[in-house]
């Protein structure tokens, strides 16, 4: 095990007080990498993500067990001002672009954590990630293409200087192509600033292509991890995640009807 | 010719005065959805701050201007630290009544302190400030009024487009999660918007004062305006409520001045409700953006 950066252990968390979604989920981490959580939908991953980034309260969630650390601070149910300012920054799912602002100062809002210092350089550097922004710079983001925000979106939130990424199904309703392009450039900010990644997904394929580590959620819990390798080897998550049966060439969809396996961590 | 000009221009100058009271309106609207109704306390409460500083602090002009503009900003954030960040999280509804209970309040206070008569500035504006434009004549205070109008809308459209704190407000406007999760600090936006509105609402009141003379009541029921200036505007366009002012202004100051003078609080209205009709958003009301 590297140097460990943020620390999940055995949390639960419960909307409204009544509604338990996580429970006792722990994951780990390392400075460096990139993790991947995948799973269904209703697993986890989101609310496990909004756990981490402190985004649960204005939702009537809360942390009710565990704890997670971040560098050695305890950062469960703080405040999202307090724990984006420890570097730990969310990219939300469905892209949210500040619809009324320019492409430029969209990204100027990603400074907010550290304001008034001078943030030229940062967006050069977004620019240079994600050229095809620069000609957008002066539109309204209202107005640009699902490829063009979620490319805005991973931006904006670099220009926190984040240690630790947080990325919701950035590949949500994207083109293929698109989809692999982002994923190129996610694998390049963490290969070329050493961030750390956290990467939620229903693209299981590309995930897990990028990924170092990876966790598969169901039902609020944990079932598997292990690393990339390890897991598009496992002949579950090829059934069920990659679509492929066991053997390793693409099953028609007749036969994963007829025949539904068993999985077998439940 | 030359009355419909002066008109115009005492139209135009006390437009821009409800505008940029309004402006202080919308921000609060667009921050966090709250209509204020303790609007026209708040400048009621500038102008008697303003009154008590001249009158009895004997200080200056200047120096008592820039002190109930700072007062009042302080007053705005104080405003938002004991009475609206407790109820963050509750429905909207309790809010807004809370700033009705806010206007009761201090409409009381200032009838305990200053009591309901009509107290006037003593005539402080330098003559110089009178200009005749052939056979227009605009009074120092008109004048006035279009030079710290004009200031204030550079100032606020620089902040806004500009500095980093004006972005981060308009973009908790735009969308408060997302603004959240980059780690805008959106309860110091929402203090901010109180005081900036508090600011500039209590600078409406001192201009006001000056033209109408000081009291109470008289100077609530202008705050009151507000609502068909926000509404003509559209509720969330800060540029919308500058040209809504306008709109206001000119038609008040030609009724009074064309049909009747007791008129002149009636007709703004019913243009109001036929704009309405035809705009429904108000004329600058955000449209929303839709990507197809």
């Amino acid at each position: 095990m590297g140097d460990i950066l943020l620390q999940l252990n055995n949390i639960s968390v419960v909307y409204s007080n009544v509604i338990q979604v996580l429970k006792g989920v722990s994951l780990t981490v390392e400075r460096g990498n990139i993790v991947s959580l995948l799973g269904s939908n209703g697993a986890g991953k989101t609310t496990t993500l909004k756990a981490i980034s402190g985004l649960l309260k204005p939702e009537n969630g809360e942390v009710t067990d565990g704890d997670i650390i971040c560098n050695g601070v305890n950062i469960q149910n703080q405040s999202p001002e307090f724990i984006t300012r420890q570097g730990i920054i969310q990219v939300l799912e469905g892209r949210q672009p500040f619809k009324y602002l320019t492409i430029e100062e969209n990204l100027r809002v990603g400074t907010a954590t550290r304001p008034g210092k001078p943030y030229k350089q940062d967006m050069e550097l977004v620019y240079h990630y994600f050229p095809a922004l620069v000609q957008r710079r002066k539109a309204l983001a209202g107005y640009c293409s699902g490829g063009e925000l979620q490319m805005l979106v991973i931006g904006r939130a670099l220009m926190a200087h984040p240690q630790l990424l947080m990325l919701d199904e950035p590949s949500l309703g994207l083109a293929p192509l698109v989809v692999q392009e982002i994923f190129r450039i996610i694998k390049k900010i963490n290969e070329e600033h050493a961030t750390t990644i956290v990467l939620v997904e229903q693209n299981a394929n590309m995930a897990l292509q990028v990924a170092h580590y990876g966790y598969v959620m169901e039902n609020g819990k944990i079932v598997m991890e292990g690393t990339s390798k390890e897991l598009s080897d496992n002949p579950d998550v090829k059934e069920f995640y990659l679509g492929m049966a066991a053997s390793g060439i693409a099953k028609s969809y007749k036969d994963v009807k007829s025949y539904r396996r068993r999985k077998r961590w439940l | 010719m030359e009355f419909f000009l002066q008109l115009l221009v005492n139209g135009v100058c006390v437009g821009l005065l409800y505008g940029i009271s309004a402006m202080g309106f919308v921000m609060i609207f667009k921050a966090s959805s709250v209509l204020n109704f303790a609007h026209g306390e708040l400048l009621a409460l500038g102008a008697f701050f303003f009154l008590s500083l001249v009158t009895w602090g004997k200080l200056p002009m200047a120096v008592s201007f820039l002190l109930t503009l700072a007062g009042c900003f302080v007053l705005g954030f104080l405003i938002e630290k004991f009475f609206l960040r407790p109820l963050i999280g509750e429905k909207l509804i309790f809010v807004i009544m809370l700033t009705v209970g806010l206007a009761a309040m201090f409409k009381g206070l200032i009838l305990l302190i200053w009591g309901g008569n009509l107290h006037t500035y003593p005539d402080f504006l330098p003559p110089s400030l009178e200009i005749q434009l052939g056979a227009i004549y605009i009074a120092p205070v008109y004048s006035a009024t279009l030079v710290i109008s004009v200031i204030f809308l550079v100032l606020f459209g620089l902040f806004f487009k500009k500095s980093s704190q004006g972005i981060y407000m308009r973009s908790v406007a735009d969308n408060q999660k997302a603004a959240l999760s980059l780690g805008v600090h959106v309860r110091r936006v929402f203090a901010l918007s109180w005081a900036i509105a508090a600011m500039v609402a209590c600078m409406s009141g001192i201009v006001l004062g000056i033209i109408n003379g000081v009291n109470v009541h008289d100077l609530s029921a202008i705050g009151l305006k507000v609502f068909p200036v926000v509404i003509l505007g559209g509720l969330d366009s800060i540029g919308g409520a500058i040209i809504g002012g306008i709109i206001i202004g000119l038609l008040e100051t030609f009724t009074g001045g064309y049909l009747s003078p007791s008129l002149r609080d009636v007709v703004p209205y019913i243009v109001l409700v036929f704009i309405l009709m035809v705009k429904p958003y108000g004329l600058f009301g955000l449209v929303e953006i839709e990507r197809v």
